[in-house]
């Protein structure tokens, strides 16, 4: 009886503080001044044409370098708990795909690819970015595991990749600790003409670098699961 | 256009109790996938493309991969 009291109290208290927390904020009115700072300022700023593009990248540039990180640790996990396992058989299938999965796939497969890379290079002009891009990339590669059994990427490369495009962003940020105005990320080459793909100075080269290491590590995450998983224990 | 997000909106819904609820596992991780789909059409008719894209192609391709190989190493049936 002495507990329900106190719990309801305490539950009391809770609702009356959550009320009074979230009345003190305006309903329906416009309570962020720093989307309209964005909004006003990004094109002249920083010279992308995708806003979205020039938050990412340029105003919360470091912020997206925790992201890839973030991304780079989870592939790493994933690879790392699925070698804990055992030891890599071959890949067996109960059925083999059909004609037209096997014919179909090789014709989509460089538009895909081609899909991927215009997305991720045209990120700071139009909607889509590195992650978008990347991510479509890795699809099509998925779509190559699933139609032919015995297709395999090569990890050496796709580390190298991985590895390269990491470096490029991280030098490309730390290179800006040396130009006059010191700080991470400094957008330090020039402009260009607005709304043209050699703009925005070192958003476009951050952008392809981080759409091939997204790419290589969701590609990395696929032949993992697929080839892994599926090899072991797969005689059920 | 706010007819047409509230008829989506209804069919995630629906998809979502699905997903939930469905003994055979494939077809609930397909009611996702299709859940998935419905949230990046609504991203786009919220004029937000980027998220769109990201959502359309994690969300709805690699996620739903992953979850296939999952219940294809498991039981593919709910007890």
């Amino acid at each position: 009886m002495i507990r329900k009291v106190v719990y309801s109290i305490f539950l009391a208290i809770i609702v009356l503080s959550l009320v009074l927390f979230f009345a003190a904020f305006p309903f329906g009115k416009n309570k962020m001044t720093v989307g309209k700072y964005y909004i006003d300022h990004g094109v002249q700023q920083t010279g992308a044409a995708n806003i979205v593009t020039s938050v990412v990248l340029d105003y919360r540039g470091f912020d997206t370098l925790g992201e890839v990180s973030v991304l780079f640790a989870a592939a790493a996990g994933v690879g790392v708990l699925l070698h804990m396992i055992g030891e890599r058989r071959e890949r067996k299938v109960k059925v083999p795909p059909n004609f037209v999965v096997r014919v179909g796939s090789r014709i989509v497969f460089p538009f895909i690819l081609l899909f991927g890379v215009y997305i991720f290079v045209h990120g700071h002009l139009t909607p889509g970015g590195g992650f978008q891009g990347g991510s479509i990339i890795a699809s099509g590669f998925l779509l190559l595991y699933l139609a032919y059994p015995n297709y395999k990427l090569k990890r050496g490369g796709l580390a190298a990749i991985e590895g390269l495009a990491g470096l490029t962003f991280v030098t490309l940020g730390l290179y800006g600790l040396l130009t006059p105005k010191v700080s991470f990320l400094y957008n330090f080459l020039p402009m260009g003409v607005f709304n043209t793909l050699v703009s925005a100075g070192i958003l476009p080269i951050i952008y392809v670098a981080i759409g091939f290491k997204v790419a290589s590590e969701f590609a990395g995450i696929i032949d993992d699961m697929i080839c892994d998983v599926m090899c072991r224990g797969g005689e059920k | 256009m706010i007819y047409v997000a509230w008829v989506l909106i209804i069919f995630m819904i629906a998809l979502s109790i699905l997903a939930i609820e469905l003994k055979n596992l494939i077809a609930a991780v397909v009611a996702m996938g299709a859940v998935s789909l419905i949230i990046s059409v609504l991203f786009l008719l919220l004029q937000a493309p980027d998220v769109a894209m990201a959502e359309a192609s994690i969300g709805a391709a690699l996620t739903m991969i992953i979850y296939v190989i999952g219940v294809r190493q498991t039981e593919r049936r709910e007890e």
